[in-house]
């Protein structure tokens, strides 16, 4: 059993895995798992078994269903109409079907010079500032926060009513008030933007649901779920992925120079793995790998793990922007597995090639063992990332 | 080869029209895959099983004949 699941990071190591996970993934991948709600549930860490596991309609996304791995994390609670990430099929799949449209491979695409010019103007305003500067605060969140409000429809000059609280919803530890005022005061603001679509709508996502059969209160969830999801998400693999490549210059100096931003993006996603696990409980008893799953227990996979595992990823712990890393588990498995990767994919492939080509002598303007770490966010990456360029 | 799909099962992540766009495509209604090429070209091989096994609802199936 092990007693809780691992979350500390290797001092000096901030991409890799936290500590604890490479050894049970080669001893044990299915582990029995200590919850701190007293709940003796199971730990999988191979890549076999993560997929295995999030394609297997046995296991249910269910959120009252759920046991949370890690403590600080607010109580499940059954999913509100529209929070499709909590539910099955068929459930899911109404949701899932009206909604996967808006985010296709050809739509996200479109975007890729609007994202450019939204990258363009972040990275002229660092310019203008001049070092050092924070990147987190200058490209990292606007970018990706500027795209899903414009996506949405969600008027990008009131970010002041949303963007700290739906941060505060992601923070470890915070106090169940705490987490009831961001989320009040978030789906509060959604609540009003529904409203001021159905009197006036605009061209937009949020406005074009209108039309469908889904009610005001299904809609307003919708789009608490997806601006949550957008503004936290891209933006830490974005800075994160800045993070990794100053600390590979080798590999920075490959994506300035080459032509292989697709595979580097997912090299990156494999690498960082920013969402470090996700849970699914069984629906009845289920053998897996010589085990006995019960109905009823809670199984955490973890994404870093899985993604590092040498039996899937030749010299998995070494990051190669040119090797062909398709097949991680970055973006989940399973009917669950993240609706907006497309939009995330063209993000990243836009602007962390563009940082890097605009300042080509881009460095850390602080020592690498003091960049602070999000080990107290759900969302693994970095508070802040000081950098610097020039002489 | 020959290339099935089960657009039943398809939850429209796109993995198969990013990873080969030449055999597969998305509905714009909901994302559901729509197949180009049952039989594609050799050189689309290696991009197609990629495809399959990306595929996180295993809705790609690939025969050969």
């Amino acid at each position: 059993m092990v007693a809780s699941l691992p979350t500390g990071r290797r001092a000096g190591r901030p991409f890799d895995p936290p500590a604890g996970l490479a050894e049970l993934r080669e001893r044990r991948p299915l582990s029995r798992l200590g919850y701190p709600d007293g709940h003796e549930g199971w730990l999988v860490t191979s890549h076999a078994l993560v997929r295995e596991v999030l394609a297997d309609r046995r296991f249910s996304a269910r959120a009252e269903l759920q046991h949370m791995p890690v403590p600080g994390m607010p109580e499940p609670w059954p999913a509100e109409p529209g929070v499709f990430g909590s539910m099955d099929p068929p459930e899911h799949t109404r949701y899932r079907r009206l909604l996967a449209g808006r985010f296709t491979v050809r739509r996200m695409r479109l975007l890729t010079e609007r994202i450019e010019e939204a990258t363009g103007e972040r990275l002229a305003a660092m310019e203008r500032q001049g070092p050092p500067v924070d990147l987190v605060g200058a490209l990292a969140q606007p970018v990706p926060a500027r795209l899903i409000c414009e996506l949405l429809g969600v008027p990008y000059d009131d970010r002041e009513r949303f963007q700290r609280h739906t941060l505060d919803l992601f923070r470890l530890g915070a106090s169940p008030e705490e987490t009831a005022a961001a989320y009040t005061t978030v789906h509060e603001y959604v609540r009003e933007l529904v409203a001021a679509k159905r009197a006036a709508p605009t061209d937009d996502l949020l406005s074009d649901l209108l039309g469908s059969d889904l009610t005001d209160e299904e809609l307003v969830n919708i789009g608490f779920v997806l601006l949550g999801a957008g503004l936290d998400t891209t933006a830490n693999m974005l800075a994160l992925g800045a993070f990794a490549l100053l600390e590979h210059p080798g590999q920075a100096e490959a994506l300035r120079d080459g032509d292989l931003a697709d595979d580097a993006v997912e090299e990156l996603l494999r690498y960082l793995s920013v969402i470090p696990f996700t849970v699914r409980t069984a629906l009845e008893d289920v053998e897996l790998h010589g085990e006995r799953i019960r109905a009823g227990e809670t199984v955490t996979v973890s994404i870093p793990a899985a993604n590092r595992d040498p039996a899937r990823f030749a010299d998995p712990d070494l990051l190669d922007l040119t090797r062909a890393s398709g097949g991680h588990v970055a973006f989940g498995h399973g009917v669950h597995q993240c609706l907006g990767q497309q939009l995330a994919r063209v993000e990243l492939r836009v602007a962390l090639p563009a940082l890097f080509r605009r300042f080509p002598t881009l460095r850390l303007a602080a020592p690498a063992g003091r960049v602070p770490l999000r080990t107290d966010m759900i969302i693994y990456g970095v508070h802040r990332l000081p950098v610097a360029w020039g002489d | 080869m020959r290339v099935g799909v089960d657009t039943g099962a398809c939850v429209g992540s796109g993995q198969c029209a990013f990873l080969a766009p030449e055999v597969f495509d998305q509905r714009e209604e909901d994302g559901v895959v729509e197949l180009l090429r049952e039989e594609p070209p050799e050189d689309r091989r290696q991009a197609v099983l990629r495809a399959a096994r990306s595929c996180p609802t295993h809705a790609i199936r690939v025969t050969e004949p």
